[in-house]
C-alpha cells in the first residue's frame, strides 16, 4: 500500500543530511532546533522532577526527617522555577511547535530561522544562569518571588535566579514573534485561517501571550533586583514601596503564563482526537475562537490570585466574574472534544489514551478552578494544597499529558520509527494512575487546611501525604518508561512510513523523517482541517458500514 | 501515625457552615457533570471503537443547537456560582460593628496578639465563643497570612499597613492557626492555636495575665515616654491637633479632603506625619517615628487615642479600650466644615 512505503535509505532527511555535533549546534533547521529544545527541556524536566520527589519524600513524615527547612524551601522554589520557565513554557511550543508549525502550514522553515536558533542559545544561557544559582546554594523565595521577602529578606541567590528567568524571557519572545510572523506570512496556497489545524490557532494565541506578557515579567524581576541591589524603595514598605504592587505585576504576567502552558496542550489534543476518531473536530470555529478568547480574557483575571492579599472587595468581585468568563471557552473545548469522539472510528493507541486522560484531568483541574474563583470559598482554600492540586491537574494532568501524547503521536514523523505500542499504553496508564494518586489526596488536604510550602505539618495530615508520595513514585516510573523506550525506538523501532496513523494534515504528506526543507514542492491546500472526506482516497479509507443501531 | 485518615475539617465559626454547604453543592454539581463527561467519553470510545482498519467515523462537523447549549448553560451556572461566592465573601470580609478589637503583629516567625484588656499572647489566641472578634493586623517584616481553617477564614498580613480579619467562634475548642503566606525559613513553624472558650471561661481568663494594665493604659505610658504629650496637650489646640474625640471621626486634611481617623490613618500619622496634615496645621512639626516605635507599641498608642474620652477634660481612657458610644455624635476636630461630615463618613468604613 502506498502509505506504507518506506523511504529509501538513500533519501536524505533532516537527520542524516549533515553529520557531526557542529551540524546540530549551527543548524537553522526548525526540526533540528525542535530536537535541541527537546533534549534541553527533558534534562530540565527530570531535574525539576527530582526536586519534587525530594519534597514528596520529606513530606512522608510530619517532622523534618530528610531535609532541613532551608533545603525544603529551596527545593520547592527550584522545582517551581525550573518546571514553569524551563519546562512548561517552552515545552510544547518550542519542541513540537518548532517541529510542526512550518510543516503544518506547508513552509520550508520558520520565518526567521536564525532567530529560532538564537532563541535556543538564549534559553541555554538562561538555564545555565539558573543552574548556577542552584549550585551556588539555591533560592528560597518560592517561584513567585513575593516581596519584600525576595527583595530584602532572603539571603539566597535571588538575583542570579531572576537574571536566569529574565534571559529566558527573550527566548520566549523570539519564539513567539517567529510563530506569529510565520503563521501570518508563510501559509501554503489555499491554507486560509479557517482551514488551519487547531494546533496553529492555539500556537498563534500562545505566541501573542508570549510577546505581550513576557516583558511585564522582565520588568518586574528587574525591579526586584534593583530594590535588592540599590535599596530603592519599590516594593518594600520600609523603603516607601508597596509589596502588593509586586503581586499585581507578577500575576499580570503569570496568569497569562498559565495559558501559555495550557493552550499548546489544547493544540496537541485538538490534533490527536480527530485523527484517532477519524472524524472532523466538532465545532471547529468555536474551538479556534475559544483559544483567542482565552488569550484575551486571560489578561484580565490576574487579581484572582490576590483575594486575601488586602485588595478591595469590589476589585475582587471584578476579577472573580472575569475568571468565570475565562472558564467558558475552556468548557466549550472540553465539550467539543468529547463530541468529536462520539460516532467516530475510535482507536485506542497511546496518543489517544493520553488525549482521553487529558480531557479527564483537565476537566477536574478546570472545575476546581470554578471553586477557587468563588470569592468566599477561595478565602479558605487559597495558599493551601487545594491550589497545589488544582494547578497540577492543569499543568501536569493537562500540559504534561498532552506533551507526552503529542510526542507519541508525532514520534514516527520526528524519528521515522514507531515506538513500542504495548509499552506506550502501559506508560500512559501508569502516568494517569500515578498522577491521580499523587494529586487527588491534595484536594482533601487543602480543604482540611494544610498550607502550601510547609516542610513540617500537624500529624493528622500524614496519611494523605503518604498516599500522595506513593502516587508520586508511580508517576516517576510512568515518566522514565517513555524516556527509555523512545530512545530505544530511535535506533531499533520499526520504520514508520510517512503516515502510520492515516492522519489528515500537511505534516503527514511528507516522508518520515522529513527532508531538510520538508516538502519536495510547495503543497496546495484545498481541504478544510481534519477533512477525511477529501483525504479518503489518499488514505485508503472507507465509510463505516451502516450498523444495526 | 496516631491519626487515621481525616476527610473533613472542624467547622467552628459562623461562616464555616455556609462554606461547607457551598463546597458540597459544588462537589455535587461538578461531580455530576464530570461523571457525565467521563461516562459519555468512555461509552463513545468503546461503542465506536474502530472495527476495521480503514474505517472512517461519522463526518458531522457541528450541531449548532448543541454548541449553543453548552456555551449558554455553563455561563449561566457560572454566574450563579459567582454570586454565591461574592455573597459569602462580603460576609467573611466585613466585620460586624460590635466585634471585640484585637491586634496582631506578625514577624518572622511568630504571631504576637494584644488584647484590649492588656493580655499579650504569642502563637496563641484566646477568644470567647459567640462574640465576633476583629483582628487588626500588621507585619514587622515580610508578608504573612493569618489562617484558621476551622473558621474558614484567612487574611494576608502586610508590612507597612493594617489589614483586618474577623470571625465568630461557634463552639469551644482548640483550633489550628497557620501562616499561609510563605515567609521564609521557618514558615512551617509559624503556627499556633486559637482557643475558643465559653464566655464565662473567657472572662476568667481575662482576669489574669495583664500586669501592665489595659492596652490603652499601656498606650498612655508610651504617650508620655515618646514625648507625644509634650505637644498634644489636652488643654487647648496649639501646634498639634487635639487627639480627643478623634477615633473613627472625619478629619479634614490640608488638601481639603475628608478622611476617617481609623487605625490605618493613626498609624500613618505616627510613622509618616507629613503624609496627611490636618487642615490648618503645619507640616514638618512632628518628628517621624518610623523605626522609633515598634508596631506593637503603636497599637497601644492607637488604643489610647481610641479610648480618650469624649468630652473635653475627660482624659481618662475607658477601662477596656472600647470606643465610647458617644463618639458618633461628636463634631469633628478640624477644618471649617468639620462638623458637617460626621455620621455619614463613619458609616463608609
Amino acid at each position: 500500500m502506498l502509505i506504507d512505503t518506506v523511504a529509501k535509505p538513500t533519501v536524505k532527511n533532516y537527520l542524516n543530511v549533515k553529520q557531526g555535533i557542529l551540524s546540530w549546534l549551527l543548524t537553522t533547521d526548525h526540526k533540528r532546533i525542535g530536537l535541541l529544545y527537546t533534549f534541553s527541556i527533558t534534562v530540565l524536566f527530570f531535574l525539576g522532577g527530582f526536586f519534587a520527589l525530594m519534597m514528596r519524600l520529606e513530606l512522608l513524615s510530619p517532622r523534618n526527617w530528610l531535609v532541613s527547612n532551608e533545603t525544603y524551601n529551596k527545593l520547592f522554589t527550584m522545582h517551581g522555577i525550573i518546571m514553569v520557565w524551563f519546562f512548561l513554557i517552552p515545552s510544547i511550543p518550542n519542541t513540537l511547535g518548532n517541529f510542526l508549525v512550518p510543516m503544518m502550514i506547508g513552509a520550508k522553515d520558520l520565518a526567521f530561522p536564525k532567530i529560532n536558533l538564537a532563541s535556543w542559545y538564549v534559553f541555554m544561557i538562561a538555564a545555565c544562569v539558573t543552574i548556577y544559582a542552584l549550585f551556588r546554594g539555591g533560592v528560597d523565595t518560592g517561584w513567585t518571588f513575593y516581596t519584600p521577602f525576595s527583595s530584602q529578606f532572603s539571603t539566597t541567590y535571588v538575583i542570579a535566579a531572576a537574571i536566569g528567568i529574565f534571559i529566558s524571557g527573550f527566548s520566549s519572545i523570539m519564539t513567539g514573534l517567529n510563530f506569529i510572523a510565520t503563521i501570518h506570512r508563510m501559509r501554503a496556497p489555499g491554507l486560509t485561517w479557517m482551514r488551519m489545524p487547531i494546533f496553529l490557532w492555539s500556537t498563534y494565541a500562545t505566541s501573542v501571550i508570549l510577546v505581550l506578557a513576557t516583558p511585564v515579567l522582565a520588568i518586574t524581576l528587574l525591579m526586584v533586583a534593583v530594590e535588592r541591589i540599590f535599596q530603592v524603595g519599590i516594593f518594600d514598605p520600609a523603603l516607601g514601596g508597596d509589596p502588593v504592587l509586586f503581586q499585581h505585576m507578577f500575576w499580570f504576567y503569570s496568569h497569562p503564563a498559565v495559558y501559555i502552558m495550557i493552550l499548546p496542550a489544547f493544540a496537541v489534543v485538538s490534533e490527536i482526537i480527530p485523527n484517532f476518531a477519524r472524524k472532523p473536530l466538532f465545532g471547529y470555529k468555536a474551538v479556534a475562537f475559544s483559544s483567542v478568547a482565552i488569550a484575551v480574557i486571560g489578561f484580565l483575571v490576574w487579581g484572582h490570585h490576590m483575594f486575601v492579599a488586602g485588595t478591595s472587595v469590589y476589585s475582587a468581585m471584578a476579577f472573580s466574574i472575569l475568571s468565570y468568563f475565562v472558564a467558558v471557552p475552556s468548557a466549550i473545548k472540553v465539550f467539543n472534544w468529547t463530541a468529536t469522539i462520539y460516532k467516530g472510528s475510535v482507536s485506542w493507541e497511546t496518543p489517544m489514551l493520553y488525549a482521553i486522560g487529558f480531557i479527564g484531568l483537565f476537566t477536574i483541574g478546570g472545575m476546581t478552578g470554578l471553586f477557587l474563583a468563588a470569592l468566599g470559598f477561595d478565602v479558605h482554600v487559597t495558599d493551601t494544597y487545594f491550589v497545589i492540586a488544582h494547578f497540577h491537574y492543569i499543568m501536569v494532568g493537562g500540559s504534561v499529558m498532552a506533551f507526552l501524547g503529542g510526542f507519541h503521536y508525532w514520534w514516527p514523523k520526528i524519528s521515522g520509527k514507531m515506538y513500542p505500542e504495548g509499552l506506550g499504553k502501559i506508560a500512559a496508564l501508569t502516568v494517569f494512575l500515578g498522577f491521580n494518586l499523587t494529586f487527588f489526596p491534595q484536594f482533601v488536604l487543602g480543604y482540611l487546611g494544610m498550607p502550601r510550602r510547609y516542610a513540617a505539618y500537624p500529624e493528622e495530615f500524614q496519611m494523605l501525604h503518604i498516599i500522595s508520595t506513593a502516587g508520586a513514585t508511580i508517576l516517576g516510573v510512568g515518566y522514565i518508561l517513555p524516556l527509555c523506550y523512545l530512545i530505544w525506538s530511535w535506533k531499533y523501532g520499526k520504520p514508520a512510513g510517512p503516515n502510520p496513523w492515516r492522519a489528515v494534515g500537511l505534516e503527514w504528506t511528507t516522508s518520515s523523517p522529513p527532508p531538510p526543507h520538508n516538502f519536495k514542492e510547495t503543497p496546495v491546500v484545498y481541504w478544510r482541517a481534519y477533512d477525511f472526506e477529501a483525504w479518503k482516497d489518499r488514505l485508503g479509507l472507507v465509510e463505516r458500514e451502516v450498523e444495526d443501531d | 501515625m496516631r491519626t487515621a485518615l481525616q476527610f473533613w475539617p472542624d467547622s467552628a465559626s459562623t461562616v464555616s457552615g455556609e462554606v461547607n454547604l457551598f463546597f458540597i453543592c459544588m462537589l455535587v454539581l461538578c461531580g455530576t457533570v464530570a461523571t457525565g463527561i467521563a461516562v459519555f467519553l468512555i461509552y463513545s470510545a468503546i461503542r465506536y471503537h474502530r472495527k476495521r482498519e480503514n474505517e472512517m467515523g461519522d463526518q458531522t462537523r457541528n450541531i449548532i443547537p448543541a454548541e449553543v447549549t453548552w456555551i449558554v448553560t455553563p455561563t449561566v451556572l457560572f454566574m450563579g456560582i459567582f454570586l454565591w461566592g461574592a455573597k459569602m465573601y462580603f460576609d467573611i470580609e466585613r466585620p460586624p460593628n460590635d466585634a471585640i478589637p484585637m491586634y496582631v503583629v506578625a514577624k518572622q516567625w511568630m504571631w504576637k496578639v494584644q488584647h484590649p484588656e492588656g493580655q499579650r499572647e504569642i502563637n496563641e489566641l484566646h477568644i470567647p465563643v459567640g462574640r465576633p472578634v476583629k483582628l487588626t493586623m500588621t507585619s514587622q517584616d515580610v508578608i504573612h497570612s493569618f489562617f484558621v481553617p476551622a473558621f474558614r477564614t484567612k487574611q494576608d498580613v502586610l508590612p507597612g499597613r493594617y489589614t483586618t480579619e474577623w470571625f465568630e467562634a461557634t463552639k469551644p475548642g482548640k483550633y489550628h492557626l497557620f501562616c499561609a503566606e510563605y515567609c521564609g525559613t521557618k514558615h512551617s513553624g509559624m503556627i499556633g492555636y486559637v482557643y475558643a472558650m465559653a464566655p464565662a471561661d473567657y472572662q476568667a481568663w481575662l482576669t489574669q495575665g495583664a500586669p501592665e494594665g489595659s492596652l490603652s493604659a499601656q498606650g498612655e505610658k508610651y504617650f508620655h515616654q515618646y514625648g507625644c504629650a509634650n505637644c498634644h496637650h489636652f488643654d487647648n489646640q496649639g501646634r498639634c491637633p487635639d487627639l480627643r474625640n478623634l477615633y473613627m471621626r472625619p478629619v479634614q486634611i490640608s488638601t481639603g479632603q475628608y478622611l476617617t481617623a481609623d487605625d490605618s490613618y493613626l498609624r500613618e500619622s505616627i510613622y509618616d506625619p507629613n503624609a496627611k496634615i490636618v487642615y490648618g496645621f503645619q507640616a514638618n512639626i512632628m518628628p517621624n517615628f518610623s523605626g522609633q516605635i515598634p508596631e506593637d507599641q503603636v497599637v497601644a498608642l492607637i488604643s489610647y487615642i481610641k479610648a480618650l474620652g469624649p468630652s473635653p477634660g475627660d482624659q481618662m481612657p475607658s477601662s477596656n479600650g472600647e470606643v465610647p458610644k458617644a463618639y458618633g455624635q461628636q463634631p469633628g476636630i478640624a477644618g471649617p466644615n468639620a462638623t458637617s461630615g460626621s455620621g455619614s463618613h463613619l458609616e463608609q468604613r
